[in-house]
């Protein structure tokens, strides 16, 4: 066989073998998570979850976030923007996932402030001050703390509140559920159950279009 | 000529393994989604531009090319045996060159009890450098 022919067959071969190998593997893995999910339902609600919107929602999507992550942030308004363009038939339940090294202390201010009824508008307010707070995607809960302010909050309640044990706990237990429910990444959704085939904004909406169609039947 | 065929044979035979790491280390990154740590990078460094390389010296044959790739296969090599080493526990936590974050003594994949990925790079650019040193002393000069 000739030089350029061989070396033209082994390279398309490599390449093929590359492409048919991932293409497997990614379909094996959405089995996996699927089931994984299935598997562990009762990792994905607890009771001190908050929750947006109505309780007896048809579609429920579980959202595994961190505050001082970029995507997270991309994806709030997208998520505001389905559940308003479907009033009353989604519930938002917010997971916590603080990976960012220092997270789990603006989790805790959140946690803090929603004592004080405000945790949607802390939420908010410390996802568009992000960059702020987070200089290199090191969060800072002292540079945080000042983006809370002018919400009306009670700063000197809240940070007490930060250091409550139960607090703690419930950072730990999300952190424990997301384990179970193979949640590596932020943002993570599960739509009434069912983990992301693949991530991104399309999938997220399909995955909801399709659970608000089945409710219609 | 015949010198000529075996040397080619040789460099090819080298390319083929750079080429198979290569797609290997993105198939356990890009999709396996593994995390890649920093020793494996500087693995990744040397074994990539060998796929390119490599292939240039090809066609037509240039013997030549063993002088560009040989260099890039040596330094990586102990960066791989420095992470088997590492794995393996010979070499103490304290002096671990790693980032925080994903620490390069974590065994990511362990086939068969014992075949880890940067002991597939040792077997690879030890392989490398095998094939480009017969190439090299298959010289016709």
């Amino acid at each position: 066989m000739n030089h350029k022919t061989l070396f033209g067959i082994v390279a398309a071969g490599l390449l093929l073998a590359f492409a048919v190998g991932a293409l497997v593997y990614k379909s094996k893995r959405a089995d996996q998570s699927a089931q994984l999910a299935e598997r562990n339902r009762a990792h994905l609600v607890r009771m001190h979850s908050p929750t947006l919107g109505k309780d007896d929602a048809p579609v429920v999507i579980v959202e595994f976030l961190d505050p001082a992550c970029g995507t997270c942030r991309e994806f709030y308004p997208l998520v505001k923007a389905m559940m308003a363009a479907n009033p009353d038939r989604i519930r938002l339940v917010l997971r916590y996932a603080p990976f960012h090294d220092g997270s789990d202390k603006v989790v805790a201010a959140l946690a803090a402030a929603r004592k004080q009824g405000k945790l949607w508008p802390a939420l908010e307010a410390l996802l568009a001050s992000q960059d702020a707070w987070s200089p290199n995607h090191r969060p800072q809960i002292a540079l945080a703390l000042k983006h809370l302010e002018g919400l009306g909050l009670n700063l000197e309640q809240l940070r007490t509140d930060m250091a409550a044990p139960e607090i703690a706990g419930m950072i730990a237990q999300d952190l424990e559920d997301a384990q179970a429910l193979d949640v590596t990444k932020t943002p993570e959704f599960f739509v009434n159950g069912k983990p992301l085939p693949t991530f991104g904004y399309e999938p997220l909406k399909k995955l909801v279009d399709d659970a608000l169609a089945a409710t219609r039947r | 000529m015949n010198n000529d065929n075996a040397a080619w044979g040789l460099i090819f035979g080298a390319w083929l393994i750079a080429a198979v790491s290569t797609l290997g280390a993105l198939f356990f990154g890009e999709v396996m989604q593994l995390p890649t740590c920093v020793l494996c990078w500087y693995q990744r460094i040397f074994m990539f531009p060998l796929v390119l390389i490599l292939p240039i010296g090809l066609f037509p044959l240039d013997r030549n090319v063993v002088r560009y790739a040989l260099p890039l296969a040596v330094l990586g090599w102990p960066f791989a045996v420095f992470h088997v080493l590492l794995i393996a526990g010979v070499i103490p936590e304290d002096i671990r060159p790693c980032a925080q974050g994903v620490p390069c003594s974590e065994k990511v994949i362990e086939w068969f009890g014992f075949v880890t990925i940067p002991l597939l790079a040792v077997v690879a650019f030890s392989a490398i450098i095998a094939l480009l040193v017969l190439a090299h002393f298959r010289s016709p000069r």
